[in-house]
């Protein structure tokens, strides 16, 4: 890993040379000078330090200081210049993505580890998970074979171009399978042909929101099928749960979905569950319940209650780790609302395996990646 | 720790219980939806699968036949997707194992009994630590069904897995999902 990421920022600097040749000012020339006198290999050395440093002024400067310049700056970027950084960025965060578990997620794994009893199945699963998660890392290899739905979620300003934002991310993604961070996951589904890509009708599915900041926010949660298949939504009210219109039939309706989910989701899991919404809001909405952070908490009070109420209730049922029995079954529940009509009433649960891989960015101007979100 | 080495025989098989942890080294072949169809559908395998084990799982490979294959990534997949063929691969076939995750159902269980079969749960996700244990890719069969669903034939070596039904009727499967469902009764 330590290679591939002096190999990346090789590449990186190599193209910095190339953009900021045309750039340069008389100093870098004057440099460039000096390095023509020294020995061939002491050259290549400074002309790659000199790039350097001139990338990163030049990174400086092309930061506008003033706002509305900036708007602009995030117009053209992405029309003209943007397209290769944003394919880097975008591999990145692909990569970090499939390889790499985030923070919060790794750290309740942790807990549910030591809560399983010594020399017992579940244990011996959760250290296995525990051993999986470091070697992916490690390896920067996909920490799953199913790399799963490609969801991209991005927030972005007004006037964003949606379009070729949407070439590049199939560019990002194409290549991503080729290196092996995705697997070729991307069957049509009348010929069952698998176009070996990962680019088809609906894949990657990308959500974009426009928001009132400049910076363009890029989420990506790599959802396996076997946890999509455990999926799961409800009309309420249900006879056979005996579950009504209210936060009791939401709460039996989810409690139903974990039992019905035993095993083949690859638990310990966390659910995202929507109230509310039409068939296809619901499961949206119960998918991007899941872009919060564990740790957080729900503002609505009620809601918070039933949230920590299903986690405490799923790890007593005895499903356990890969349903082996054991102490964790759950590692977290998220829940949202959608307004419904009078007459309908769902509960959308999505439910995603410890293999929770989901990253995000928030670009700079030139599209390089500002700060990582998870 | 129990362990199975290759070439795997029944009387081995035999010995295996619900709940035994278990890692296997020797061979395996890989066969998911498209194969288990494919079968079903009355194609004669490719490869002889006498007292072989299949393992339910659509690796990650890169490679080609002539640069050889290497394998980047193998967990299991869901299994009782192959719920409805599985027991005829028992019986026509005479394998002895199959690995995946989630467990199988009633007609698989039967076919456990029948032939001399167990069901062992591989770690679902953990397709790092799997692919480590995958020595060699010795061969692959049906191409054309695509990479994950092809037939890979690999060698493994201590490949860590959990018998969750054995050739005794036994299910932990059955067991946990009855157990639980009785529990959920009290919180509702
Ligand atoms: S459910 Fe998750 S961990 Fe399990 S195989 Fe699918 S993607 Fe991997």
């Amino acid at each position: 890993m330590v290679k591939k990421k002096a190999k990346a920022k090789k590449v990186v600097a190599k193209k910095a040379v190339k953009k900021t040749t045309k750039k340069t000012t008389k100093k870098v020339a004057a440099k460039k000078v000096v390095a023509k006198k020294a020995t061939k290999k002491v050259a290549k050395k400074v002309a790659k330090k000199v790039a350097k440093k001139v990338a990163k002024k030049v990174a400086k400067k092309a930061a506008p200081k003033k706002a509305p310049a900036k708007k602009i700056a995030v117009k053209k970027t992405l029309a003209k210049k943007g397209g290769d950084q944003l394919f880097d960025s975008l591999l990145e965060l692909i990569r970090k993505t499939s390889a790499e578990i985030p923070g919060d997620i790794q750290k309740v794994i942790l807990e549910a580890l030591h809560r399983e009893e010594k020399n017992t199945t579940a244990e011996y699963a959760m250290n296995i998970i525990k051993a999986n998660i470091e070697l992916a890392k490690k390896k920067s290899q996909p920490l799953c074979q199913d790399t799963g739905t490609i969801l991209f979620y991005v927030s972005h300003p007004v006037g964003f171009n949606q379009t070729e934002f949407t070439k590049t991310v199939h560019k990002a993604v194409r290549k991503a399978t080729e290196v092996g961070f995705l697997r070729q996951n991307s069957v049509d589904s009348l010929t069952g042909k698998n176009d070996s890509m990962n680019v088809g009708p609906g894949h990657p599915d990308i959500h974009f929101h426009e928001h009132k900041k400049n910076s363009v926010e890029i989420k990506l949660m790599l959802k396996g099928g076997g946890c999509e298949n455990v999926g799961a939504q409800y009309s309420l009210p249900n006879q056979a749960l005996g579950a009504g219109r209210d936060l009791d039939g939401v709460r039996k309706a989810i409690l139903d979905c974990i039992v019905k989910a035993q095993g083949k989701g690859c638990g310990p899991g966390v659910l995202g569950v929507c109230i509310g919404g039409d068939r296809g809001a619901g499961y949206v909405q119960s998918k991007e319940q899941l872009l919060r952070k564990l740790d957080d908490e729900n503002s609505v009070a009620d809601l918070k209650k039933l949230e920590k109420d299903i986690v405490e209730t799923a790890n007593k049922l005895g499903i356990g780790p890969m349903g082996f029995g054991g102490k964790t079954t759950l590692l977290g529940c998220k829940i949202g609302t959608l307004n419904r009509l009078p007459a309908s009433f769902f509960v959308s649960v999505s439910y995603m395996c410890w293999a929770y891989r989901r990253q995000g960015v928030s670009l700079k101007g030139d599209n390089s990646i500002a700060k990582w979100l998870y | 720790m129990k362990k199975l080495d290759y070439p795997f025989k029944k009387e081995d098989i035999l010995d295996l219980r619900v709940g035994d942890m278990v890692l296997i080294t020797g061979k395996l072949f890989t066969g998911r939806d498209a194969v288990h169809k494919r079968l079903h559908d009355g194609v004669k395998s490719p490869v002889d699968l006498q007292n072989q084990i299949i393992y339910h799982c659509g690796p990650v490979v890169i490679g080609d036949k002539k640069k050889g294959f290497e394998v980047k990534a193998a967990g299991p997949t869901t299994s009782i997707r192959e719920e409805p063929y599985q027991w005829e691969v028992m019986r026509d076939y005479g394998i002895v194992g199959v690995i995946g995750k989630g467990g199988m159902g009633p007609k698989t269980l039967k076919g456990c009994s029948d032939y001399g079969c167990v069901y062992m749960h591989a770690i679902g996700g953990a397709a790092q630590v799997l692919a480590e244990k995958i020595k060699s890719v010795d061969n692959v069969y049906w191409e054309d069904l695509g990479s994950p669903e092809a037939i890979w034939e690999l060698t493994v070596e201590e490949f860590p897995v959990v018998i969750t039904m054995d050739a005794h009727g036994g299910s932990l499967h059955e067991k946990v999902q009855a157990s639980s469902e009785e529990e959920l009764k009290k919180y509702l």
